[in-house]
């Protein structure tokens, strides 16, 4: 341990995105782990695809953006859902110069220029979106590639892959000298949809910085109502029909509890439909895309967060839900679940349990008190910190064996 | 001179099967899970039984003919005997074997195995009737020495089954109790005449969680060793109790590690040395005096390392469920319905409390292994969820005996067993 402590790795970073430039959990992720490393004395070159008005001062900026090669601002998003990146791949012209899958070579492209001029003992590349260039730099350097995984296409389209995607993805975990994954659970997908050696295959929990806004007001709702929220994209990695079946079977059950959506997504038509059909739409409120402040009001007056994910790699928000002292029902299928006893799980399909649970919650305070009490304990045990001693491990064992 | 005394706990809850709300109002059948998983009692039961109960009591019976002087005591709760009946007969006819060698005694305990001492005085001395009838029609044996669930053991709790007219008293042997004291000795608790015989908590966890323990460094544990232990306490000390789980010998220890060799073998290594011998608790309570007066002003328990109330009493939802269970107890009683009854009371079965235990971090994963739910929080659903269903049927209970109901649905035989 004391050696690894010693030695300073320097480190090549392929992120995609940063915040407070950032879309998704991804741009998180990436802060919080590196923030981290350099804490832990590494030292680091993080290359983003385009340029953004940041400066850090624990680590080196590199924009991979040449001004005869422009990022296109429409496909900066990763996040596209099932549905929209089909349109998007209907539709020829968008095809492969101008999509997303475009600027990712793009990036690419430049990567192996940018990686002669830097010096670095390892490249550490996360998701599709930057490990082809992970690989060019590897190909002009010859160090040691690590591709993190964070979500998988299976995870993001529930099947219906873009097969360019998926082959992005294969190529880079195959091509790399050891893949992480978020969790248990994506090592499992890795493993099974992309025949990757489980051996080369290493699993780093995310970790989490909670913001506090000091969100203290209640909402007026609270007062008559129970509460039961869903936060998050509204599409179908996240289960939002499993949500509004098991409100349904909840509210046969006992009355006054209303159900909060926060979010959007291609699947809230069809929530607000189902609702409707259902006969329960005066009790399902959308309240459309929040941030910051408003998620934290969101959370702070829900009596219960409900994570019905479908196939979930990580999943920051229970994290911060339990930080705010509301407790989580949480799919099985999610890896965050593999990090958090002081919660409540089920299978994102068994909506009779989900609902089952979720009555548990109002109805008994003694339980609702437990977890609160619990879960403040154990989320606030999860820190970048222990994520990123285990890279600094990993990085290690690569440089160790290179030797 | 120093005797050794084994006294086994033989007990199983019944475990409450997943009971989702939506059972509440249509399904009573609460502890009948027929799933894989280990809720399914009389799956465990047999799983048990077989890798223990059988085994170890064919162990014991060779070791009582081979050494007419072996001896040990059993304490059986009443819901274990119930699940003996209901679901393998046989294993009840080997215990009966057992005690009719004379050789064995039997304790004394609530028949639900439950916490009532904590919570009504007069449930828990029903209870203790109702498990002392229990033992007399099937084993005809009346036992002398009482232990109460789970080791739980106050000044109280001495003084009241002393006034019951027990001879003696089981305890854990404290540290923060005993202090400087050995629990090698008799004693009489505070103020009254009945004994107390402790546990020697050091010599019998040796046996029932290290044995197998490869980082142990006694490991492993031979007979040689842990006669010459006890031979140490030779000139310093009365008795060794060994107490713990009868599941030690093949389940907690499985029959691989050679927890049944060592049994045994061990009777033969003790009597080597001439001053040893075999005791059961009421002959070492005849053949021993007191020496001295031990203080136990709060509760102290076998559990965990705090050795006290905490693995079922400490969290929100162990004492909200708890006071709700027992908060029933008049309207329960006043149904007069002896199924009502009895499930109310199979519902106090200290398992189910400890199942709902949330110290895992601190106390290692001995709870995550004892519990057969993905986790306290579920325990809790299904139990308050079939509580519920209860409270219901006793409600509706009443509604039924103030209208008009033929007479004879009014006569209920005799509260009893599954037999």
């Amino acid at each position: 341990m004391e050696f690894f402590q010693k030695r300073r790795v320097r480190i090549l970073m392929f992120g995609w995105e940063l915040p407070p430039f950032n879309s998704g959990g991804l741009g998180t992720a990436c802060y919080g782990l590196t923030k981290s490393l350099s804490n832990k004395g590494m030292e680091i070159s993080f290359v983003l695809p385009k340029k953004v008005n940041l400066n850090l001062d624990f680590m080196k900026l590199i924009f991979g953006e040449t001004d005869d090669m422009p990022m296109n601002p429409l496909f900066s998003n990763p996040y596209l859902s099932s549905k929209s990146s089909k349109e998007a791949l209907k539709s020829k012209s968008l095809y492969y110069a101008n999509s997303l899958i475009g600027e990712v070579l793009r990036y690419a492209s430049v990567a192996g220029d940018i990686a002669k001029k830097e010096n670095f003992d390892v490249i550490h590349a996360h998701d599709w979106l930057t490990m082809r260039a992970g690989i060019e730099a590897k190909k002009a350097t010859g160090k040691p590639l690590i591709v993190q995984v964070h979500a998988t296409e299976f995870d993001r389209t529930g099947g219906n892959n873009n097969q360019l995607i998926y082959e992005l993805e294969k190529e880079g975990m195959e091509a790399a000298d050891i893949v992480i994954t978020v969790s248990n659970y994506t090592k499992g997908k890795v493993v099974e949809h992309y025949g990757i050696n489980p051996n080369k295959i290493r699993v780093v929990h995310n970790g989490v910085d909670f913001e506090d806004y000091g969100v203290n007001e209640l909402s007026e709702l609270k007062r008559k109502n129970k509460i039961v929220l869903f936060l998050g994209r509204i599409t179908l990695q996240k289960g939002p029909d499993y949500f509004i079946y098991a409100a349904k079977k909840v509210l046969d059950y006992m009355e006054d509890v209303l159900f909060i959506v926060a979010g959007s997504g291609d699947m809230q038509e069809f929530m607000i439909n189902k609702s409707i059909e259902l006969g329960i739409s005066d009790k399902v409120l959308f309240t459309g895309f929040l941030r910051g402040a408003d998620i934290e009001k969101a959370y702070k007056m829900a009596d219960v967060y409900v994570v019905p994910s479908v196939s979930e790699p990580f999943g920051i928000t229970p994290l911060e839900s339990i930080s705010k002292g509301t407790p989580v029902i949480l799919s099985k299928q999610s890896g965050v679940s593999e990090v958090i006893n002081h919660c409540l799980k089920v299978d994102f399909w068994d909506v009779n349990e989900l609902a089952n649970k979720i009555i548990s919650v109002l109805q008994y305070p003694s339980l609702k008190n437990c977890l609160k009490e619990h879960g403040l304990m154990e989320v606030k045990k999860i820190t970048w910190d222990a994520p990123a001693q285990r890279c600094i491990d990993i990085y290690n064992e690569l440089l160790e064996v290179k030797c | 001179m120093v005797s050794v005394c084994f006294y086994f706990q033989v007990h199983q809850p019944y475990r409450v099967r997943k009971y989702p709300v939506f059972d509440i109002g249509k399904k009573t059948d609460y502890f009948s899970d027929n799933s894989e998983s280990n809720l399914n009692n009389e799956k465990i039961l047999k799983k048990v039984a077989t890798k223990c109960y059988l085994n170890a009591n064919k162990v014991i019976l060779d070791l009582i003919k081979k050494h007419p002087q072996f001896k040990v005591a059993y304490s059986f709760s009443g819901v274990i005997l119930d699940q003996f009946i209901e679901f393998y007969p046989e294993v009840l006819d080997s215990f009966r074997e057992l005690v009719k060698t004379g050789n064995v005694e039997i304790l004394s305990e609530t028949y639900y195995h439950s916490l009532s001492f904590l919570f009504d005085k007069e449930e828990f001395k029903e209870q203790v009737r109702e498990h002392n009838k229990k033992i007399k029609k099937l084993f005809d044996y009346t036992p002398k020495v009482f232990r109460n669930t789970e080791l739980i053991y106050n000044n109280d709790l001495a003084k009241t089954v002393e006034e019951m007219g027990y001879e003696g008293v089981i305890a854990e042997g404290a540290d923060h109790i005993l202090g400087w004291k050995s629990p090698n000795f008799v004693y009489q608790p505070l103020n009254s005449k009945i004994k107390l015989l402790l546990k020697n908590y050091k010599l019998s966890d040796d046996i029932a969680f290290r044995f197998s323990e490869r980082s142990w460094e006694s490991w492993p544990l031979t007979t040689e060793k842990f006669s010459e232990w006890v031979n140490g306490h030779n000139g310093s000390g009365d008795v060794i109790n060994l107490f713990m789980d009868y599941e030690t010998l093949g389940e907690h220890q499985w029959e691989e590690t050679g927890i049944f060799d060592f049994l045994r073998a061990l009777p033969q290594k003790i009597l080597e040395h001439p001053d040893n011998n075999f005791k059961t608790p009421s002959e070492v309570i005849r053949d021993y005096p007191s020496r001295g007066e031990l203080d136990f002003p709060y509760f102290v328990s076998w559990a965990d390392v705090e050795r006290d109330l905490s693995a079922w009493h400490s969290n929100q939802m162990q004492q909200s469920s708890m006071n709700s269970l027992y908060a029933l107890k008049e309207d329960v009683l006043k149904t007069k319905d002896p199924e009502i009854i009895k499930t109310w009371r199979k519902l106090q079965t200290s398992d189910h409390f400890y199942y709902m235990c949330t110290k895992w971090f601190e106390d290692g994963d001995v709870h995550k292994y004892f519990n057969p739910y993905e986790s306290p929080y579920e325990a809790f659903i299904n139990f308050m969820n079939v509580l519920n269903d209860l409270k219901l049927r006793v409600s509706k209970k009443e509604i039924n005996e103030n209208s008009v109901f033929p007479e004879e649905f009014k006569k209920y035989p005799e509260i009893e067993g599954i037999d």
